[in-house]
């Protein structure tokens, strides 16, 4: 015979009245204890500030930044001259300058980095080309972070068909080796103004990249999609727009932003490379890869028209792989093997 | 059945879901009706189909492989399935509000709890930010949160698992809706936070009148909360009565297992009842009654034919071949 439980005895069941705590005295010690909210995004910005390497990386970035933006500024007013400028006491000079070198071979701090072959000083020309690099490198990224992240999230939340057919068309144009298309389009379309190249250069980088972003994104959303929160806000009434862009992207935006680091560099260092070919930034205008690509013709005898650009973007590269490394730590601390 | 004074009514409602595995009839036929005011409780095992009746209701089926067959839900005397989807957004927590299981991932973790609060009232009351500001504030502080002020701008992981159920609570109720779908609102708290919860939700149902739909697996819950129960298998509705009913005189042989698998901490130390087997896999169900291999009362027909929906009394249906004779057993006069 089934035992009865009986609906007003309650103390057989789970809710009885000694359990009902009054509302006053719930949480007796929690009272007076709060704190300011802590967001992830500070508990990740304390942990990344633990992560010496990604502290210098995040310092020489921004050293870079600072110096490539206000330098060629700075150099004008202090010696008068700019990047694309062959200063007057130069014009005659025979050969290139070495650093800390004059026009007659004594010691002067007016070019760091001497001279390139028509004499424009290379200090300036490698923080104007930082100038151009670091932009090509974070336009090109924001360009892939905007059609990439829509795209993966849309197709990842819409899932099926229209997924299928999203992400095949990402795997088709990921079949195509994009150097080649780059310098297809570069040479298909070349300008005849340098600034005009220079745009061009943004929109086939910015094309070509947003495909891993777009990648990404749709397998975090596709794991996120799921989970209970989402639901929830469906069942509040939300819309599919607002779901994908208010609720879900904010919570991709850990390998989002990740991985965003690591493409600058690696958008740079193809810029450098196309640059390199011919393909890229045209002269007057110059970036480390144009700079280098210069430099190369003469390596035997003016090697520091090689090192000088070729270190600082190596520099530069190096600390935005650390800080993207240390951002990575930071943002998903399960990952790290610590 | 119908009567005037139903909040709502589901009538046959069939959700099937398409596997590789074949046709998951997860809710199959199932029918009720909810008076205003009133609590109905639904328990059943996991995978009975209690969350998809519910899901069902406001049409959260995930489409594909999910796929409301049939079936009528009238919310105030208009369908549900029949309503566009704009229109049945606009019901979803203004109207009809739900209440997840696992308050641990029902928050959105990037957002702080204020601005989740604020996008309900916001999206449904047309309030400007302060005044939902306002309103997340005055309701966190009717479910309980102490120094709601300071609490509304932290983010979900600030909270514990009870306070994040509150917080959820809040929500659901932001707007005053007339229905509110709690769904095993308790199984992932421990037991001292069930009863603060649970009593929670029956203070702030006497104070807004609004009905409740109530899931569970926890008979004990059932009994402290609800007005009428369904006992849910296989995605039917196994037996149907008034609570104190239910509880008292059960008219089929797998509410009283699940009756008799509670424990009972008067007893003496003895073995913990269960009903053997497990629940069949609902993708290839036999033809006779689902229940009949862990029956402990089975008979040929049981395997043979589907069992009738006997009704015992004027609220009180059974589906089984034996209800009749099961509710006898347990006291009751068949009608």
């Amino acid at each position: 015979m089934s035992k009865e439980i009986n609906p007003d005895h309650e103390d057989l069941v789970h809710i009885g009245p000694e359990m009902a705590v009054a509302e006053a005295d719930v949480h007796p010690d929690e009272a007076g204890t709060f704190v300011r909210g802590t967001s992830l995004w500070r508990d990740a910005w304390r942990r990344l500030l633990k992560n010496k390497l990604a502290v210098l990386g995040l310092v020489v970035v921004v050293v870079v930044t600072v110096a490539s933006i206000v330098g060629p500024t700075v150099i004008k007013g202090v010696f008068g001259f700019t990047p694309d400028f062959i200063p007057t006491h130069n014009i005659n000079a025979t050969r290139s300058l070495p650093p800390f070198t004059g026009p007659n071979g004594e010691f002067t701090w007016t070019h760091p980095m001497g001279t390139d072959n028509a004499g424009r000083d290379q200090f300036a020309r490698v923080l104007q080309g930082g100038q151009i690099s670091l932009f090509v490198g974070i336009l090109s990224t924001l360009v892939s972070l905007l059609i990439g992240v829509s795209y993966g999230a849309i197709a990842g939340y819409l899932g099926g068909r229209v997924d299928n057919v999203m992400m095949r068309i990402v795997d088709v144009l990921y079949s195509l080796p994009y150097v080649i298309v780059v310098i297809v389009l570069l040479s298909m379309f070349r300008s005849q103004t340098p600034r005009g190249q220079l745009i061009l250069l943004f929109i086939a980088l910015g094309s070509v990249s947003w495909l891993t972003m777009a990648r990404i994104v749709r397998g975090q959303v596709l794991s996120l999609k799921n989970q209970e929160f989402v639901l929830a806000a469906r069942a509040t009434g939300v819309s599919t727009p607002r779901v994908i862009f208010r609720h879900l992207i904010p919570n991709t935006l850990g390998p989002v932003i990740v991985y965003a680091t690591l493409t600058i560099p690696q958008i740079m260092l193809t810029e450098a490379f196309l640059s390199f070919l011919g393909f890229g930034v045209q002269a007057p205008l110059a970036s480390w890869g144009s700079l280098a690509s210069d430099g190369i013709q003469n390596i035997a005898i003016f090697p520091w028209q090689l090192i000088f650009p070729g270190m600082t973007m190596a520099l530069t590269l190096f600390s935005l792989n650390f800080l993207g490394d240390g951002l990575r730590d930071a943002l998903d601390p399960q990952m790290r093997t610590v | 059945m119908s009567s005037d004074g139903n909040l709502l009514e589901v009538r046959n409602l069939r959700t099937y879901f398409d596997t590789d595995d074949g046709v998951v009839k997860a809710v199959d036929g199932v029918s009720f009706e909810l008076k205003r005011v009133q609590t109905l409780g639904i328990v059943g095992e996991s995978g009975s189909g209690k969350s998809v009746t519910n899901l069902s209701i406001i049409r959260l089926i995930p489409e594909p492989p999910g796929k409301i067959v049939s079936g009528e839900v009238i919310f105030n005397g208009s369908d549900l399935m029949l309503a566009s989807n704009e229109a049945i957004r606009k019901i979803r927590g203004r109207r009809i509000a739900m209440i997840f299981q696992d308050p641990m991932t029902s928050l959105n973790p990037f957002m702080k709890i204020s601005r989740q609060l604020m996008e309900m009232t916001q999206l449904h009351l047309g309030h400007t930010k302060a005044q939902a500001r306002a309103h997340a504030i005055r309701m966190l502080e009717t479910v309980g949160i102490p120094d709601a002020h300071t609490r509304a701008d932290n983010y979900p992981h600030e909270f514990s698992g009870g306070m994040r159920q509150r917080v959820m609570i809040a929500m659901a109720l932001s707007c005053e809706p007339e229905l509110l779908i709690a769904d095993e609102p308790t199984t992932a708290l421990d037991v001292t936070i069930q009863a603060q919860i649970l009593e929670l939700i029956k203070k702030l149902k006497r104070e807004t009148g609004t009905s409740v739909i109530l899931i569970t697996h926890d008979l004990g819950v059932v009994a402290g909360m609800t007005d009428h129960v369904i006992v849910m298998y296989a995605g039917k509705i196994f037996e149907q009565a008034p609570t104190r009913e239910l509880f008292a005189r059960p008219g089929n042989p797998y509410t009283k297992g699940l009756l008799r698998s509670v424990p009972d901490p008067t007893a003496e130390q003895g073995k913990l009842y269960q009903i053997p087997g497990l629940p069949p896999d609902v993708a290839h169900l036999k033809p006779g009654c689902p229940f009949a291999p862990r029956c402990e009362r089975v008979e040929e027909i049981c395997r043979r034919e589907f069992p009738p929906f006997v009704q015992l009394n004027a609220e009180h249906y059974s589906l089984c071949h034996f209800a009749r004779e099961v509710y006898s057993e347990s006291g009751g006069t068949p009608a």
